[in-house]
């Protein structure tokens, strides 16, 4: 039999510098800034005052300097965010002289909506998915950026950087637009609105690298320390006021911890960690065996229930 | 599970120092579900560590409302489940569209585009494979090189992938034969160095069983090259020697204080500061005073940096402007031959205006020209009156105003652009701009449809009037028309479409047929003669109205 012809590694020869891929994706997201605000009347930027928004608003300022951001940040308020989310965000808003908008659906407020009488779902569809609707139509936006990444779950894998919203914000994955080079569609029909994601390509470790190297300040509970908790349903919860209700045998206790995302503190998953700074979260993500999203108790409350909120209206 | 050693708290920082000069890598996979391409993607996933126990909890969980495989088998998980990401595709087993994966090792961080490979997804190929350096495909290894496979090497050649990667997968049921590999090999090498792709390589796995893709193939002795993984990790992404500055302004930065900037994405080559540059297209030369990435300044920068460049002088400068090396410009035309993708239901339709956007320019264009359809298979090239959904085409479009371009092949970001319907705003086609073809460029410009509607402010139709008295009620139409500033011609049948297709009117007598009339085959009611100036005016209903 005639000798098999067999692929040979490439010649490692020194190649010309690239970008890091770090640089790389720094590139991509503030081209994707940039065209946003070529293209729209009236964008916004979403504030959920997390790590992927602090990323965000890092680029945004990068994109744009030396001008102030040309858009406003929105921060969707459920009123249920840890308190050291709210410090961290006057302090943050006040350093960058950010024009920060809150919002707050108050008819949800007033009809006691929270996450315990009304289950995840319900009190996320009211206090989030509709509060965000309703903030933007009130402030005529025709393009939110959100910090929103395709490997954070499966339904987003599919996700476009201007990921095309009906006029009533819902997702229609089969109606999505192909996106092709960086060559973004930005035509929008009356009504029509995009949520612009510039962060797309991004994982969880190349957040925290670039938080790294940019040293991005971020809320303090990503890091680990002694805080109170209870153990409810597998999953450990703050105890981060007196509106958390004990159930019959909880108990408080102080336990080293920190949390992977945040978001509502009652339904925020914190996980037992000694790492206090990010070189140590760094070790800690490529070791895990755990995927981030797996505290954020909105994803599994059905399956494909990530899809099914996108479809309603849900970043 | 993880690709290297997790790092113990004293090697973060050595861990980190080589992550910060980490490469990054993309990739498309093209390939249908029976090649086993989620297996493939899902291999690549597991095996790298990239895949978390509760994303496997939750596949496993979805595994009981529809796998591809069925369930119940622990020994072997169902790795498709891992990257079947929409509900309405785990329950009908297929892949809807195109899909973005992670993942990471010590030396390149991956963008996998996952498309699947049915020809009724070329668009999504075309789309997963645009931001690709590399492609992927999958070969059934009982089935070989198939029809659809030289569809998937045309299309990787057609977007610019200089490395073509082919996946023998299921060597583990040809018993790893050694000669039903090789013979696949040759020839989707022969096939894919004659479409002018640079770089083929030919690998030997069984996705299922996870040989050669992380780890090498143990059915496999006498294969010595390097497991899918090893290569992509060691693949070179040189960019060929493209222009020399290629800069499109997005925005221009103008927050008052006397700072003025123009912000975009080095689309190729690079410039440092003291460089003479040109601006299209006024073609006004200055120099460049200072590069800004953020708040910090920089001697110099390269594609695909994001940046903000000052210049010497105060220079007119708007988005949709190009800054250029002015000996190294592109060519500024209104003339554009190209090949297209096309990705709506509706065909494309040569009478209509069509916008284009390309780097940060946007403009109207027309068809002046549908020069043929490409069979993707055979590469045989046939003229055509249409160009439909995922069919592959030959054109020449007129843009309304001028754009600076390269040929794709020499540069993809100044070569490439998207058609947008008007109307309903779908992006409509992918469009890779060719150099002008020699038997292509007429000496003669030829005089189009669209030409000859805007001449003589009508659209063209084919009235055909039935019974006995056709002819007679055919020449009173014409008079009729003619009065209301129409041109229309009453003719035999074989010549009506011609007729209309150059925007004339054609009243064709049928005595053969019953009483009644048709515009373009459809029944008209009423008013023949303001039914025929509705249909022929098309745009301007309205001022037929008013006649």
């Amino acid at each position: 039999m005639a000798a098999i012809a067999t692929t040979r590694l490439p010649d490692p020869t020194p190649q010309p510098a690239r970008l890091s891929h770090l640089r790389q994706l720094e590139a991509e997201s503030i081209h994707v800034l940039r065209e946003v605000v070529a293209e729209f009347e009236r964008p916004v930027m979403l504030y959920s005052i997390g790590k992927d928004s602090a990323v965000l608003v890092r680029l945004a300022q990068k994109a744009f300097a030396p001008a102030p951001l040309p858009f406003p940040l929105l921060h969707i308020d459920t009123t249920w965010k840890f308190r050291a989310m709210y410090e961290f965000r006057d302090a943050f808003v006040a350093r960058g002289g950010f024009d920060l908008r809150v919002w707050q659906n108050q008819a949800g407020l007033a009809a006691g909506v929270n996450p315990f009488d009304h289950g995840s779902n319900q009190y996320t569809r009211v206090m989030k998915t509709e509060a965000l609707l309703a903030a933007l139509a009130a402030g005529g936006y025709d393009a939110a950026f959100g910090g929103a990444r395709r490997d954070e779950e499966r339904s987003r894998a599919k996700e476009r950087i201007y990921s095309f919203r009906d006029r009533h914000g819902g997702w229609e994955p089969r109606r999505q637009r192909p996106e092709l080079w960086n060559l973004y569609n930005g035509k929008l029909g009356p009504g029509e609105t995009i949520r612009a994601f510039p962060l797309s390509n991004w994982t969880e470790l190349d957040v925290w690298q670039y938080i790294l190297v940019e040293q991005i300040p971020i809320v303090p509970l990503y890091f680990a320390a002694p805080r109170p908790v209870v153990e409810r349903d597998g999953t450990l919860i703050m105890v981060d006021d007196d509106r958390l209700r004990l159930r019959p045998g909880e108990q408080v206790r102080t336990e080293t911890v920190r949390f992977r995302t945040l978001g509502c503190y009652p339904l925020s998953g914190a996980i037992r960690s000694a790492a206090t700074d990010v070189p140590a979260i760094i070790a800690e993500t490529l070791a895990t065996r755990h995927s981030e999203r797996q505290g954020r108790l909105i994803d599994h409350d059905q399956d494909g229930s990530m899809e099914q909120k996108k479809r309603e209206g849900y970043f | 599970m993880w690709a290297e050693a997790v790092p113990d708290a004293g090697d973060v920082d050595a861990f980190l120092r080589a992550h910060d000069a980490k490469d990054l890598l993309r990739l498309v996979v093209i390939g249908s579900v029976d090649d086993g391409k989620s297996t493939l993607i899902g291999r690549l996933l597991y095996d790298s560590g990239r895949v978390y126990d509760d994303q496997l909890a939750a596949a496993e969980k979805a595994s009981a409302r529809g796998s591809t495989r069925g369930h119940g088998s622990t020994a072997a998980i169902d790795l498709s489940l891992l990257t079947d990401g929409l509900r309405a595709e785990r329950e009908q087993g297929i892949t809807i569209d195109v899909a973005y994966r992670y993942f990471t090792t010590a030396r390149r961080k991956f963008i996998v585009a996952d498309t699947p490979g049915h020809v009724q997804y070329t668009r999504n190929m075309a789309t997963g494979a645009s931001t690709a350096d590399v492609a992927v495909i999958l070969v059934d290894a009982r089935l070989g090189v198939l029809a659809q496979t030289r569809r998937h090497a045309y299309l990787a050649a057609l977007l610019g992938l200089s490395h073509l990667v082919v996946c023998v997968n299921k060597m583990d049921l040809v018993g790893w034969d050694p000669a039903r590999f090789e013979a696949i090999r040759a020839e989707i090498t022969a096939h894919a160095s004659a479409l002018g792709i640079a770089h083929v390589h030919a690998l030997p796995v069984s996705a299922l069983h996870g040989d050669g893709v992380v780890r090498p193939g143990a059915g496999a002795p006498w294969y010595a090259g390097p497991t899918l993984l090893e290569l992509l990790e060691t693949v070179p992404v040189v960019v060929a020697d493209g222009p020399a500055l290629r800069l499109p302004v997005q925005l221009v930065v103008r927050p008052g204080l006397g700072y003025r900037g123009f912000a975009g994405q080095l689309a190729a080559g690079g410039l440092a500061v003291g460089d003479e540059i040109a601006v299209l297209p006024s073609g006004r030369r200055t120099r460049v005073a200072g590069i800004d990435v953020g708040s910090e300044s920089r001697a110099a920068a390269a594609a695909p940096e994001s940046v903000t460049v000052r210049l010497a002088d105060e220079v007119d400068v708007a988005r949709g402007d190009m800054l250029v090396r002015p000996d190294d410009l592109p060519t500024t035309t209104t003339r554009l031959d190209a090949r297209l993708v096309w990705m709506a239901e509706a065909p494309l339709d040569p009478t209509r205006t069509y916008l284009l956007k390309h780097t940060t320019r946007a403009t109207r264009v027309d068809v002046e020209r549908l020069v043929a359809v490409i069979d993707p298979e055979t590469l045989a090239e046939t003229p055509a009156a249409r160009l439909e959904l995922n069919d592959l085409g030959r054109v020449v479009l007129r843009a309304h105003r001028p754009l600076f371009v390269d040929a794709y092949a020499r540069c993809r970001a100044t070569g490439a652009f998207i058609l947008i319907d008007a109307l309903s705003h779908d992006t409509v086609a992918a469009g890779m701009i060719d150099p002008p073809r020699a038997d292509d460029a007429p000496e003669v410009e030829r005089v189009t449809a669209v030409d000859r509607r805007a001449r003589l402010g009508q659209a063209g139709a084919v009235v055909e009037l039935g019974g006995g008295d056709a002819i007679g009620r055919a020449f009173a139409l014409e008079r009729a028309l003619f009065e209301a500033g129409r041109i229309a011609i009453v003719v035999a049948a074989a010549h009506a479409t011609a007729i209309a297709a150059a925007a004339v009117i054609a009243i064709v007598p049928r005595a053969d047929l019953p009483d009644g009339a048709t515009i373009d085959g459809a029944a008209v009611e009423g008013d023949l003669t303001r039914a025929v100036l509705i249909a022929a005016g098309k745009l301007d209903a309205g001022r037929a109205d008013r006649r």
